[in-house]
This record gives C-alpha cells, sequence and structure tokens, in this order.
C-alpha cells in the first residue's frame, strides 16, 4: 500500500512452486467459508450439530473418494500429507510384522517415507534409480521378496518423473505396496495395484492440514500409533470438518478442470526445458516425457541454489530450491544425488493452475540474467 | 568463503602418499562449501594437461556427487573417490580435453 500511495507499486510475485503448496482453489474456498459455520459440531454426537456435521464429513470423503477413484469406506482423512504417508506405510509395515520387517524403497521417496522408515526402526533398503529418477524395478523386485512392505511414489516430488507403481505391483509376490501419490493426486489419476496410498490437499488447492490417508477394501493394515475414538479409526483427534469438505471441493474441481490444465501445463513445460537447456552448462533433470505435467527441475553448474532463489525472488518470481548450498550441515537433495544429478545450482518450477504462458514468458525472460548474475558473483 | 586451494607440487609430496593414478594437482577444499569445490575444479582443470589427473579434496557432502555431475557435464572423466593423508574426502578427475 505505502509503495502504491508512493506511485511505484510492487508488482504481486509471480508464484512457481504450485509443488510446495497450491493457493487455496476458488471452489475450497467458498466450501470453506460456508462451512465454517456448519460444520462445528462433533461428528461423533447424536444432536443436530452432531449430526450436520457428520453430513458435511460423509460428503467430503464420497467427493473425494470420486475424485481419486476409490471407494468411501477406503478413504481417511488425516492432518496432513506426512501424517497419511506414516499412517499408510507403518500401517501396512505393523500389520505384516510376523511375516517380515523389512521395508524396501525407492531412492527417491519423500524424507517423509524415509523418515517413517528410520522411525519403524527395522532394516530398510533403498533401491536405485536410473538417470531420470525411475526406479529400477528389477532391483526393486529382487529386494522385495520377503520384505514387509515395498515403498513407490506415483510420482516425483522434485524432478516430477512418474514411477512404475503398476506395473511393481504386478509383479510383487504378495508383498503390499505403499504409494506416495502426494505430488501427484488431484493432477493425474492414481495408478492401480497399491494397498494403501497417501495424499495432501494443500497440493491441489485444498486447504493445508488435511492429508488422505487411502487403504484397499480387504488390506490388512493396523495402526502404528495409539488409536483414538473418533468416526474413522484410521486417524486419531478431531475431524476437521470445513477443511476436509473444502478438499473434497477443491478436488472436484480440480479433476474436472485437469485435462485442460495439464494439457496447457505440459506445453509450457516443455518449453521451460528447451528454453532452459539453452543456458550453458545446465542439467535439465527428470524424464521429458512420462512426467508430472506441472513442475521441472534444473540445476546450473556454478551456482549457489539458494542466491539463485532470492535473485529471482527480488525479480518477482517465487520458486523452490532443492541444493542445500550455504548451510553446510545440509545434506544435498537425496533426489539429485541418486540420479547423478548435479545438486547444487537447483531450482524446481512448479506451475498452479492460475499460471498464464505470460508469467513463464516472463520468468524465461529474467532466467539467463540472474543465473549469469550468480556466476559472474563466482568469477565464472 | 576465502580459501584459495593450495596447489601441491606433486614433486613436493611425501611418496606415501602419492596416489597410484599420479595425481597432477591437487586442490585443498576442504573448507569450501557446494558450489565453490566444483567452481575451482573448473577454474583449474586447465592447468593440468590432457589425460592428466587432476583431484579435489572436499568435505563439503554434494562434492561426492557434483564432482561426477561435473565429469559428465563437461565431458572429463570421473576416476573414482579415494581419501587424502588426513582422510578427507579426495576426487579424482582425468582432464580429457
Amino acid at each position: 500500500m505505502t509503495n502504491a500511495a508512493q506511485g511505484s507499486p510492487t508488482p504481486p510475485p509471480r508464484y512457481l512452486d504450485s509443488a510446495s503448496s497450491e493457493p487455496l482453489h476458488p471452489a475450497a474456498r467458498e466450501t470453506l467459508l460456508a462451512a465454517l459455520d456448519q460444520g462445528y459440531g462433533d461428528p461423533r454426537r447424536l444432536h443436530r450439530p452432531g449430526r450436520n456435521a457428520r453430513l458435511l464429513l460423509d460428503n467430503a470423503r464420497a467427493v473425494v473418494a470420486e475424485g481419486l477413484g476409490v471407494r468411501p469406506d477406503e478413504v481417511t482423512f488425516t492432518s496432513s500429507g506426512t501424517d497419511a504417508v506414516h499412517r499408510g506405510l507403518l500401517g501396512l509395515h505393523r500389520a505384516r510384522a510376523r511375516v517380515g520387517r523389512r521395508i524396501v524403497h525407492t531412492a527417491v521417496e519423500h524424507s517423509a517415507v524415509l523418515h517413517a522408515a528410520t522411525w519403524a526402526g527395522d532394516e530398510h533398503e533403498a533401491v536405485a534409480v536410473d538417470a531420470h529418477g525411475r526406479v529400477l524395478v528389477a532391483e526393486l523386485l529382487t529386494r522385495a521378496e520377503g520384505a514387509a512392505v515395498v515403498a513407490v511414489q506415483a510420482a516425483n516430488h522434485e524432478v516430477g518423473t512418474t514411477q512404475p507403481v503398476t506395473e511393481v505391483a504386478d509383479r510383487l509376490d504378495g508383498v503390499p505396496l505403499f504409494m506416495d501419490a502426494c505430488a501427484s493426486a488431484g493432477r493425474t489419476p492414481l495408478p492401480h495395484g497399491w494397498s494403501a496410498a497417501a495424499a495432501s490437499a494443500h497440493k491441489w488447492g485444498g486447504p493445508a492440514g488435511v492429508g488422505v490417508l487411502l487403504v484397499r477394501k480387504g488390506v490388512r493394515w493396523s495402526s502404528p500409533f495409539p488409536h483414538d475414538d473418533r468416526v474413522d479409526d484410521r486417524s486419531s483427534g478431531f475431524e476437521n470438518v470445513p477443511a476436509a469438505l473444502a478438499a473434497a471441493a477443491s478436488l472436484q474441481a480440480v479433476v474436472a478442470e485437469r485435462e485442460a490444465v495439464n494439457a496447457r501445463h505440459a506445453a509450457l513445460v516443455d518449453r521451460v526445458r528447451a528454453a532452459v537447456a539453452r543456458i550453458p552448462d545446465t542439467d535439465v533433470v527428470g524424464d521429458p516425457v512420462d512426467r508430472l505435467p506441472h513442475l521441472v527441475t534444473f540445476s546450473f553448474l556454478y551456482v549457489d541454489g539458494e542466491a539463485l532463489v532470492h535473485a529471482l525472488d527480488r525479480r518477482g518470481f517465487g520458486i523452490a530450491s532443492g541444493s542445500a548450498c550455504t548451510a553446510s550441515t545440509l545434506e544435498p537433495s537425496h533426489v539429485l544425488a541418486a540420479m547423478g544429478a548435479l545438486t547444487h545450482g537447483n531450482v524446481r518450477l512448479s506451475l498452479g493452475r492460475d499460471t498464464t504462458e505470460a508469467d513463464v514468458d516472463a520468468f524465461l525472460e529474467v532466467l539467463p540474467g540472474a543465473v549469469s548474475d550468480v556466476r559472474a558473483d563466482v568469477g565464472l | 568463503m576465502t580459501g584459495t586451494p593450495e596447489e601441491v607440487d606433486p614433486e613436493e609430496v611425501d611418496p606415501q602418499d602419492v596416489d597410484p593414478q599420479d595425481v597432477a594437482l591437487e586442490l585443498d577444499c576442504r573448507a569450501l562449501m557446494c558450489p565453490l569445490p566444483i567452481i575451482e575444479l573448473a577454474r583449474h582443470v586447465g592447468d593440468v594437461a590432457v589425460g592428466d589427473v587432476i583431484a579435489v579434496v572436499a568435505t563439503d557432502v554434494a562434492a561426492r556427487h557434483d564432482v561426477p555431475a561435473w565429469c559428465r557435464m563437461r565431458g572429463h572423466d570421473f576416476l573414482g573417490e579415494d581419501s587424502a593423508a588426513d582422510g578427507a574426502p579426495r576426487f579424482r578427475v582425468r582432464r580429457v580435453a
């Protein structure tokens, strides 16, 4: 406001980090505001406010089930995507305690999966990926023999590469597969074959603080955490009914729009990939074809990723980096490292439903200069 | 971030410390954080003859991934990792062109 009064308005930032969190979808916002007044009751109580809340929660569950192509009784709302990952992976693991304890996962799983596997306290094994970040299926299947559970993400959150979930699931001999679908759910249909899966509403324009745990009908799953006497015994804590309903409304809208949005995003990302590859000493990372439509990652030699994020922020662009430069205690991205990609000078661009062609053009216009500025600072 | 890498003249190195791969130039990037070890490598690769080996000693954890990635992108041969006399990780590169 001050700037505007002084006649030098700061333009709104062009947000290119939807993979970290998508702005609230208009459908979610509208539903959330209405539900805040309606969904305050305890859905387990028999009075009218309780019954209203229960109705809204069941409605949210049915809508999410339809949007994700599953049954309503396979849907559990959790307090976050991370919580859904923990419950999904560890619940399958716990139910298999008598068969095996070992967790096998791809080397490029989200840290939520890796931390859960470590927390389980048992042996866990990372399976290598190829240069695009796709898991080596034969190696995974060999390691999976006798394992308690196998974790394969639907698509990678940093580089966008899709994983062969269905192929792996079809060839696993009775070992359940946990699928972290947080990066893709809502944007693309879920692959088949998983026993439990996790999704996160704020990645599809729902509110933060809503995760979705999916457990297939008939799958053995046992809660890894203390039980609670709530509506759904796979979760714990008082349900955030208004947020769950808003998440459902957003999912419904996003699924209805996604064919058009994805086609637009995929074409824009193709353009970004081609333009970025023309900048010298650049590693454009991830599968160019079998990938999420909205996300692309690249690394620039000799560039401090954090410096580049700041340089782009000053030019009005909000973009994420997977590099851990500067903070020497931080490990480099385990995803980029597993792929053999350059881990420094990395940025990840991800498009939202409101991202325009003009946003992308403006980004591509300033990027080469921002990179050379950071490189000039180090004399290269 | 002041460190200019200390260049070790191979003839002054204790023969016991000399790698069988005959390192022509070793860069001391122990205190440098990513991407500085790679920047030093790029600055000094021209100091060794084509076919000779340059080594970078780096304690930053990213170097383990970024030296091979740099080799792939710049067309040099990554020969592998060993240890400097003090145990710090050392990465060896053969200059190709």
